[in-house]
């Protein structure tokens, strides 16, 4: 079964005059690394807090349709139940620490679960040391940088062992090496630890060399939904002003002028390859 | 005409964000400062304005000392657009927000309503004229927050992370504008780590890193040194990744652009065949 | 520094910083019976002292120096106001003590009920202090509003700092005018702050909800505070203390300065 699944969602917030997302269908399997991107204010943002029940149980407003994340339906758990099968990390990492040392914010969401406290400890220190941050353990947030702090985040989420974790634009904030970064603790979870992420993001460039799941949004509907190389080498993913990553736009120019290379590249390592290629010959 | 004379910058809080820094802006520049989160980037650009001053050294703007004018003085000729526009936004209608500049800079009414049009109709909100900051988009609240600022005329605009939580398209219309800004001869200064959004505008970069300017010319030379690159934690543009990877097969590596690099591939290509 | 350092927890670690919140707050609390039951100018000094063991072993000299001089001010205030009325009542003040000595003694009072929270507040920290209120059975939304308070102060002040810089870069002058302009002056400083505060309430109320706030009606906690041998030995010293002090209350004369010179 699928861990994510979505029918026809459709929601309106309680003071807008029309939906931020219409009929919103999409599938998503165990395991998968999802990206979801499109134009600011396609929906993904949303999406994602549908996907933890921010929306319906926190926010108001009309819900339709049908929604089941890790076999509970949405609408019918509240966020607190949910939480412990599906995180959500915001963009600015600095609103998402409440506590006056990284260890108690880690342990924040295990302290709400009523966990017993030899239990949490342990959690504690595997999060710590799974986001690469045990030496910040007993720093406060005011001193971190916004990199760290997003990781500290990224651990406290983590702590609570979710299923699915969800990234709204995560590194909107940091620069190419402080996002780089995340990327890379992301991808570590995907790949070890089985957790299935979904990543809006924007900066395909850096990203989506990770992922084997794109679907991207316009104007609140899916319109794209596919594997990465497909959807971006789409011409509708073009015409959306949608940030291509440079490495698949010179295979594109390329193949114009007949100059075939040995599959899609999205990122630099895999376009330097395929072009070595063919100039060797 | 901005020149910074080895300036040093120490904050109240002991670090010493600046160290021996000397820079000169010519008027009509298109200048992006790059460096990664904590390089001084913000503290220098800080220092044009006047919002802060060298603990060494001098800021010298059209020949005046920093010391010896008041921010607003300068903030009259130097615009700031701040990275976050809600840390500027708190007037009733966008219209406010837009004359709030003027006013204080002392224009009087007549001039003032046809600046307040002129900076609505060039950055596209004239139907929100009326409209409460608040009430609108990210999007939309930082093109006020440009518009505020464009309103006075400053001869030069510095704008703070601008491609923050913008999509590519917002990227795109931002590009241009900016490159129009300086068209029509405004000196520009971004200060960014966006490489991508710098190979495409293809400024004048300097690039800082711990306080320190470490390189100053053409983003084309600059972007495309890994030795730099590596000195001042950044990463290269995409493409000019793909180049560095293949220089063993000679090709050359100072390549930024997508069709740039097109048809050096074809002519490297068609060389082959020959 | 300004006299808030003096209230400031600083992170160092000495007995007395260790030492359960709970405890301490005992402690205070019953300095503060004392100071309340006496007039008598010997009876505060001494206890004005006894603060001072506690001052050095936590290496917190300087600070607690800093919040005594910013409580003088008010401490001087009350000891000229005190000595105005002395000798206005032509010097017949109870007990027979000299209208200078009442003085000294009502500011002394003053400062040891001031200096006993400083030393309180400067060695015990947010978190600790938070635990300790959450262990008393103090509804826990009160702690958490009181830690995420704490947490954010540097983070408002910093933003408050470019705020101003972003209004000033529009040609907003703070320092200039009089009084009416300055206070309208700071409109465009509060208002963005207002706004800048509401949304950081939505975006953390986001980020509590999504990892399980309500959770569980037995919210537990990750540390927990155990007495141990230095918080019972404070205990019993602040018991003796209390029991001293009503002894002394009730069973000896205290004789004042005044007195004591008079023979």
């Amino acid at each position: 079964m699928p861990i994510i699944e979505a029918k026809n969602l459709t929601y309106t917030y309680p003071s807008a005059s029309k939906p931020s997302i219409t009929d919103v269908s999409l599938t998503i399997e165990k395991g998968e690394f999802v990206i979801l991107t499109g134009p600011s204010g396609c929906g993904k943002t949303t999406l994602c807090r549908c996907f933890n029940g921010l929306i319906p149980h926190f926010y108001s407003g009309q819900l339709e349709g049908e929604l089941t994340v890790a076999e509970l339906k949405v609408f019918k758990h509240p966020i607190s139940e949910m939480a412990q099968r599906v995180g959500l990390v915001f963009q600015n990492p600095e609103n998402q620490l409440f506590a006056l040392s990284v260890e108690k914010d880690v342990a924040f969401g295990l302290e709400n679960l009523g966990m017993p406290r030899d239990e949490m400890r342990k959690r504690v220190d595997w999060a710590l040391q799974t986001s690469g941050i045990e030496e910040l353990r007993d720093r406060a947030p005011h001193e971190l940088s916004g990199g760290q702090q997003q990781r500290v985040a990224i651990a406290s989420v983590l702590a609570m062992q979710p299923e699915v974790m969800v990234f709204d634009e995560p590194t909107s904030f940091l620069d190419p090496l402080g996002a780089q970064k995340i990327f890379e603790v992301i991808n570590d979870l995907n790949k070890k630890q089985g957790v299935t992420v979904i990543l809006v993001e924007h900066r395909l460039d850096l990203a989506s060399k990770y992922a084997d799941h794109v679907v991207i949004m316009d104007e609140g509907k899916i319109v794209l939904n596919g594997k990465p190389r497909e959807i971006f080498n789409s011409e509708t993913a073009r015409l959306l002003g949608v940030g291509i990553p440079k490495a698949t736009l010179l295979w594109q120019q390329l193949r114009e002028n007949r100059i075939k290379l040995e599959g899609v590249p999205t990122s630099s390592e895999e376009a330097a390859r395929l072009l070595r290629e063919v100039l060797k010959t | 005409m901005i020149e910074v004379k080895d300036v040093y910058f120490t904050y109240p809080t002991g670090v010493e964000a600046l160290k021996d820094v000397s820079l000169s802006i010519r008027n009509g520049e298109f200048l992006a400062i790059m460096g990664q989160n904590g390089a001084g980037k913000t503290t220098l650009v800080k220092q044009f304005n006047g919002l802060l001053k060298p603990t060494k050294g001098e800021v010298l703007v059209d020949g005046v000392s920093t010391r010896d004018i008041s921010v607003a003085q300068l903030a009259r000729k130097v615009g700031f657009v701040f990275q976050n526009p809600d840390h500027q936004l708190f007037s009733e209608t966008v219209e406010e927000e837009i004359a709030f500049g003027l006013r204080n800079f002392g224009f009087k009414e007549s001039t003032l309503k046809r600046r307040v049009t002129w900076a609505l109709n060039l950055l596209g909100l004239a139907e929100y004229r009326k409209t409460s900051p608040f009430m609108l988009s990210g999007g939309e609240r930082k093109r006020v927050a440009l518009a505020s600022v464009l309103a006075w005329n400053p001869k030069v605009v510095i704008l703070d992370e601008p491609t923050i939580g913008q999509d590519h398209r917002q990227k795109e219309i931002l590009r241009q504008f900016i490159v129009q800004l300086n068209a029509q001869g405004k000196t520009v200064v971004i200060v960014t780590h966006d490489v991508e959004f710098v190979a495409e505008c293809s400024p004048r970069v300097v690039l800082m890193t711990q306080g320190q300017i470490v390189a100053d010319g053409d983003a084309k030379r600059i972007l495309t040194n890994s030795d730099i690159a590596l000195r001042a934690s950044i990463v290269p543009p995409q493409i000019t990744q793909i180049f560095l990877d293949l220089a063993d097969l000679g090709l050359p590596t100072d390549i930024i652009d997508v069709s740039e690099a097109k048809k050096t591939l074809l002519e490297y290509l068609e060389g082959d065949n020959t | 520094m300004s006299v808030f350092e003096g209230f400031k927890f600083r992170q160092v670690s000495s007995p007395i910083h260790r030492l359960d919140p709970r405890v301490k707050f005992l402690y205070v609390l019953v300095m503060f019976i004392a100071a309340v039951m006496f007039n008598e100018l010997p009876v505060l000094l001494v206890l004005f002292f006894l603060q001072i063991p506690f001052v050095l072993v936590a290496s917190i000299q300087r600070q607690w120096l800093r919040s005594l001089r910013g409580a003088m001010f008010l401490a001087t205030f009350l000891f000229v106001f005190n000595v105005f009325f002395g000798y206005i009542s032509l010097g017949t003040v109870p007990g027979g003590v000299s209208p200078l000595e009442y003085a000294f003694a009502m500011s002394l009072r003053f400062l040891v009920l001031v200096e006993s929270f400083s030393v309180f507040f400067l060695t015990t920290s947010p978190d600790h202090l938070s635990l300790a209120l959450e262990q008393s059975h103090v509804p826990y939304e009160f702690t958490f509003a009181f830690t995420t308070a704490v947490r954010f102060v540097p983070v408002l002040a910093e933003e408050s700092q470019t705020i101003m810089d972003a209004q000033k870069a529009r040609g907003l002058e703070l320092e200039k005018g009089n009084f009416m302009k300055r206070v309208r002056n700071y409109i465009p400083v509060l208002i963005p702050l207002i706004v800048s505060a509401i949304r950081r309430s939505l975006e953390l109320a986001e980020a509590m909800e999504s990892r399980g706030w309500g959770a569980s009606k037995k919210r537990t906690n990750l540390y927990v505070l155990e007495m141990k041998e230095g918080d019972w030995t404070l205990v019993i010293i602040s018991i003796l203390l209390l029991v001293t002090v009503i002894y002394v209350r009730y069973f000896v004369h205290v004789p004042s300065f005044t007195m004591l010179f008079a023979q």
